[in-house]
């Protein structure tokens, strides 16, 4: 090592790692550590003072220390000592301690900073440049406080040396890219942007990553990078593969700074200036043509190099989109690299070509590669390049093509890896649905994913064929027969049984006519498989069967038997339990009239987003789908599979306030009261006590439908409302709510949707919508910086009633991304369920590091009781028999209060609208008066509220009454409305 | 880039780089994670994969593996050649470098890769620029550090 020796003075450095090296067991090294820890710890506390070298030296074994894994809590005071110290390879050893081993001490800051700032001032490049490293190796938004205004300024001076120039672009970048807000943009941009044209390669290898970043942002301010980027790209491209001396790497000149120009171009559109354009084109014309020539070296590095700058190229092809010619070049490149012998560049070619893919210009000439592709999904050895090859063919597949793709991918289902199954079978049952001609072949298509990968076939896949079935009446009685046919088969897979009881339970009727599948042939098929289900099976064919008595009569007395027998009726589990009596009752109690309006058939589907290609996108990030649901290549192929009737279109807008309680939005609401039996009803609901009626549960249609939604996600957070063990993110890891929580609570007791919250980084939208006593929730969070947040997590907790212990409100979140980038939004889904009533709303708590530091946030989610109101109309003969029979003093609760705002009375009458309940017209004598009336749905009990508002113009004053079946409720309710007015 | 790990065939970590704020924590179980995915794979196959929302990119010399995470707009080749530039700087600093070289100077291979990468942008590609600069520290390093000499030795030796 003879470069090495003149500078290597620590031998102690070297013994220490000698003796690890040596050590024969963990135990060993970890005593050996321990001892030198408690050796290096009595040198730095003794009296004698330490000589640098030993500082040093120390210090350099603390980091050694540290990099094997250990933790290390002390020696940062000796680092800064080196730090301040005359002698670079001190200094350099001091630098180097702090950069890895940051700590966040304040006071250790301010002195490190200090060092740095006397650095950055001595005018000597070498000091400057460790300087600079450090603050781009830390990168904290503290070391960003205390020099982003400096670096702009070393950056641009006339007098800086070229390696220091270079050091501060970098530098300047990552305190840019940590703490955008800190770094000043002004006149400097502009002579950043000529350091494009600096004589020194190395000044412009770092300006252009700076630039590219910061044009991002600001790309008018920096629009004139284009023409200089372009000069400098030409100039390099077209040098000979000496020219460029020491930045010649393996016979090409500049690599590394070309693909560096070619990413920065790709910040802006094709340049406007006719004369740039012709000179960018032909740089990249040039670029395609040298990949033609035989290669200068046969070095491995020669290709990569050259291929590098190759792939940059049609990269910025790609996202001019622009010029056919080029596109179609860039593809028949692309083209030869899919048989390449080495494996890397296979790779790419695959991963390049789908964005090509999505083209009009070149995606007939992707297709023409089809069988090199289906050949490569066959045949690769490395796992990472078929999946590849697999996301090719997703991406060219039209129309023309579907039914090979389609087949192909199912047929390389069966082997493929366990990893990649189920975003296979995602993806074949979207470009099944989205290039059907015929739904039959959908069919067909979807119940072959189940043969061949039932364990992949997520909820999303099976609910969706349900969804398109129910919605095209011209494929029910193909899919009834398709089902009925499959379920043959002596073992098939659960979700078969989920399939088949769905759909038969339905549309079982049209093959009803062939003995070979009659009635109960259907039904002990389908009773078959009962026993060998899951729960949740069992309870969807129990739905099944009670529709079957509606379907077929005949079938009834078997069916009976079967709700009746003591495994249904007594089963422990509760649903099953519950549904068994339920419909056994249903099926004895009501007329066969009855039993048809209650057992109908399925209404469609309300059109949404196709709720696989969501997943799909949640689970490959944005722009996942994007060859797909553009729709924009393929225009024509919106006819069948697009518009015209009640569609199962994959691409509908992802607005979830279009239809927010989903599939169980579609069926007429159960609605109670209102009509006929609302007298009854009300008597019952509103007399006191926990009036718990069980016949107020889901009615079999909702039973039915509930199977549909996903039930359980498939991470419960934890939000369970546990008061007293506090097992998981329990109510005492949450800090306090925000002090405004209260009011910004207020303003969303009588409207679902809005801004919740909203500060300098972050914004929180609501939208929400109850139904009985479930509501759905969406909060979108907003990240308002240019920052990515990391360890983003929003959790749900409720407090709960701490004397009781018993949760009122059951709340399901889905776990979001940890990460949520600059000026994304990420959208977290709430279920909600109202199990009893309830004062105080859920926390909802909200923690991101931003910028390396922590940020926690404690709102009150916008769930009151009031949410959960059903409104009631009534006459006002009964609101007044009501009123009488809630007349005891703890049923009443009145509040007396000034108004806050002008008193209109059409917001007043909106405002009680949004509050939940009714409103009665001619209940009040006087007509100024507002009066309401609805029932508070929970799961335990329902509590019937009355209301009355009386304002008085002339005092600017209103009183408000409640009277309800329940002392808190009233209230609760009263102080809540009270607040709106 | 986001990160750059060197380790050992037996799954050592050598070096590891992070330009990206992360806890120690989560950078222990990245580096598990990663090392574990990279050693299982076969010889023959590609330098790339995908990991998380990340390209890994990496390349084994002799017994040591050299990988990159990299963002998915970035270019896999280059990165790759970057990988190899920081090798050839090692080597011509070390002589035929090895991981024992590594090990036992640590710290410069720190500052190489300081002087060719910063931020996780590639900040100078000659390869004279770099190890001059290196080259220009160690002279300073020898004049100051030959009035320590005699004396270290004998402290270190006391120490062991």
């Amino acid at each position: 090592m003879p470069a090495v020796s003149k500078g290597d003075g620590m031998r102690g450095l070297a013994v220490f790692i000698s003796d690890i090296r040596n050590c024969k067991s963990k135990e060993a090294e970890i005593k050996r550590i321990n001892k030198e820890l408690a050796n290096i710890r009595s040198k730095f506390k003794g009296d004698k003072a330490l000589d640098g070298y030993s500082k040093k030296k120390y210090v350099c074994k603390l980091l050694f220390i540290f990099l094997l894994g250990h933790d290390i809590d002390f020696g940062h005071m000796e680092a800064v000592n080196l730090l301040s110290s005359n002698k670079y390879t001190e200094k350099q050893i001091g630098y180097l301690f702090i950069s890895v081993l940051v700590n966040s001490n304040s006071e250790l800051i301010r002195l490190i900073n200090n060092a740095i700032k006397n650095d950055l001032a001595s005018r000597n490049p070498t000091f400057m440049c460790l300087a600079l490293h450090c603050i781009a190796n830390v990168g904290s938004r503290e070391m960003g406080e205390a020099f982003a205004a400096d670096i702009p300024r070393i950056l641009v001076a006339g007098d800086s040396m070229d390696s220091v120039k270079q050091s501060a672009a970098l530098c300047l970048l990552r305190l840019y890219k940590a703490s955008p807000d800190l770094v000043p943009m002004g006149e400097w941009t502009a002579r950043v942007v000529h350091l494009l044209n600096d004589q020194h390669m190395g000044v412009v290898t770092a300006a252009v990553s700076l630039i590219t970043c910061l044009c991002k942002k600001n790309p008018d301010d920096f629009k004139t990078c284009i023409s200089l980027a372009v000069s400098r790209l030409s100039r390099i491209v077209s040098s000979a593969s000496t020219d460029l001396q020491d930045y010649t790497y393996y016979f090409v000149p500049a690599p590394w700074l070309s693909v560096k120009l070619l990413r920065l171009l790709q910040c802006y559109p094709p340049p406007e200036d006719a004369a740039v354009k012709g000179r960018l084109v032909e740089c990249l014309e040039t670029v395609l043509n040298k990949a033609q020539e035989p290669p200068k070296s046969k070095k491995v590095q020669h290709s990569n190099a050259k291929n590098a700058i190759l792939f940059e190229t049609i990269s910025l092809i790609i996202h001019y989109d622009s010029e056919p010619n080029l596109l179609v070049r860039a593809c028949n490149q692309l083209g030869q690299f899919l048989q390449h012998r080495e494996t890397n560049l296979r790779y790419l070619a695959l991963e390049s070509m789908c964005t090509l893919a999505s083209s009009e210009f070149s995606h007939e000439a992707v297709k023409t590669h089809i069988d090199t592709v289906i050949n490569a999904l066959k045949t690769e050895r490395d796992v990472s390049v078929r999946q590849r090859a697999a996301d090719l063919l997703y991406a060219m597949c039209d129309r023309s093509n579907a039914k090979q793709i389609v087949s192909e991918m199912l047929r390389y289902l069966e082997t493929a890896d366990y990893a990649i199954r189920e975003e296979i079978v995602l993806k074949v049952a979207i470009l099944a649905e989205k290039y059907a001609v015929d739904y039959s072949w959908y069919v067909d298509t979807i119940l072959n994913l189940i043969r061949i990968a039932g364990d992949y076939v997520s909820e999303e896949v099976w609910y969706r064929v349900l969804q398109i079935v129910t919605n095209r009446d011209d494929v029910q009685g193909y899919a009834a027969k398709t089902v009925f046919e499959a379920l043959q088969a002596p073992a098939c897979h659960e979700n078969m049984v989920k399939v088949g009881g769905y759909i038969l339970g339905e549309f079982g009727n049209l093959i009803a006519g062939d003995p070979r599948s009659s009635p109960p042939v259907q039904f002990s098929l389908l009773h078959s498989k009962f026993h060998l289900c899951s729960v949740a099976t069992r309870a969807l064919l129990l739905s099944t069967y009670i529709k079957f008595i509606n379907l077929f009569p005949e079938t009834k007395a078997t069916i009976q038997g079967v709700l009746r027998a003591g495994s249904q009726l007594r089963n422990a589990d509760v649903e099953l339990q519950q549904r068994a009596v339920e419909y056994l009752t249903l099926s004895s109690v009501a007329s066969t009239d009855v039993l048809a309006t209650v057992l109908e058939e399925m209404p469609p589907f309300p059109e949404r987003e196709s709720s696989i290609l969501a997943k799909l996108k949640r689970k490959k990030g944005p722009g996942a789908g994007s060859a797909l649901d553009d729709g924009r290549r393929d225009p024509s192929s919106n006819d069948i599979n697009g518009g015209v009737e009640p569609t199962p279109s994959t691409v509908s807008t992802p607005s979830p306030s279009a239809d927010l309680l989903g599939l169980r939005a579609a069926p007429p609401p159960a609605a109670p009261p209102a009509t006929s039996g609302a007298g009854n009803l009300l008597v019952d609901v509103f007399s006191d006590g926990p009036a718990a009626q069980p016949s107020l549960g889901p009615t079999p249609e909702e039973a039915f439908l509930s199977e549909l939604e996903p039930p359980a996600p498939e991470s419960p957070m934890a939000l369970l409302a546990d008061p007293a063990p506090a097992a998981d993110p329990g109510p005492e890891d949450i800090g306090p709510p925000i002090p405004e929580a209260d009011e910004l609570l207020n303003k969303f007791v009588c409207k679902n949707n809005g801004v919740l919250f909203e500060n300098q980084l972050l914004q929180i939208g609501v939208k929400s919508e109850f139904r009985q006593n479930l509501g759905r929730m969406y909060l979108f969070y907003g990240n308002k910086t240019s920052v990515q947040f990391q360890n983003f997590s929003p959790t749900v907790v409720h407090p709960g009633d701490l004397q009781t212990h018993i949760l009122p409100l059951a709340v399901q979140t889905k776990r979001v991304a940890a990460q949520v980038d600059g000026g994304a939004q990420v959208q977290q889904v709430l279920n909600i369920e109202c199990l009893r009533d309830f004062l105080t709303p859920p926390l909802l708590s909200v923690r991101f590091r931003y910028g390396g530091a922590p940020q926690s946030l404690t709102l009150k989610l916008p769930v009151t009781i009031n949410k959960f109101f059903q409104p009631t109309e009534m006459a006002a003969q009964d609101f007044f028999q009501r009123w009488k029979q809630l007349s005891l003093p703890q049923q009443e609760a009145q509040k007396i209060f000034k108004a806050n705002h002008p008193m209109d009375a059409e917001v007043t009458k909106a405002k009680l609208l949004g509050f939940g309940s009714a409103l009665l017209d001619n209940v009040d004598p006087n007509p100024e008066n507002f009066v309401g009336a609805g029932i508070i749905q929970t799961k335990a009990l329902q509590v019937g509220c009355l209301l009355r508002l009386e304002p008085n113009a002339q005092a600017q004053m209103y009183r408000l009454t409640l009277r309800t079946s329940k002392e808190p409720v009233s209230r609760h309710l009263c102080e809540l409305l009270a607040q709106q007015f | 880039m986001q990160f750059m790990l060197l380790f050992s065939r037996q799954g050592k970590l050598r070096l590891q780089k992070w330009y990206v704020p992360l806890s120690d924590k989560e950078k222990k179980k990245i580096t598990r994670e990663l090392v574990q995915t990279v050693l299982a794979r076969k010889p023959k196959m590609c330098s790339f994969l995908e990991w998380r929302d990340l390209k890994i990119v990496y390349k084994r010399y002799a017994s040591l593996y050299f990988c990159c995470a990299i963002e998915d707009q970035d270019n896999e080749l280059i990165t790759l050649e970057i990988i190899h530039r920081y090798v050839e700087l090692l080597d011509k600093y070390f002589g035929s470098v090895c991981e024992l070289d590594i090990i036992f100077n640590f710290e410069k291979a720190y500052f190489i890769l300081d002087e060719f990468l910063l931020g996780g942008e590639v900040q100078e590609t000659s390869k004279k620029n770099v190890l001059k600069a290196i080259e220009q520290a160690d002279l300073l390093q020898e004049k100051t550090e030959n009035m320590y000499h005699s004396k270290s030795f004998i402290g270190c030796k006391k120490a062991y």
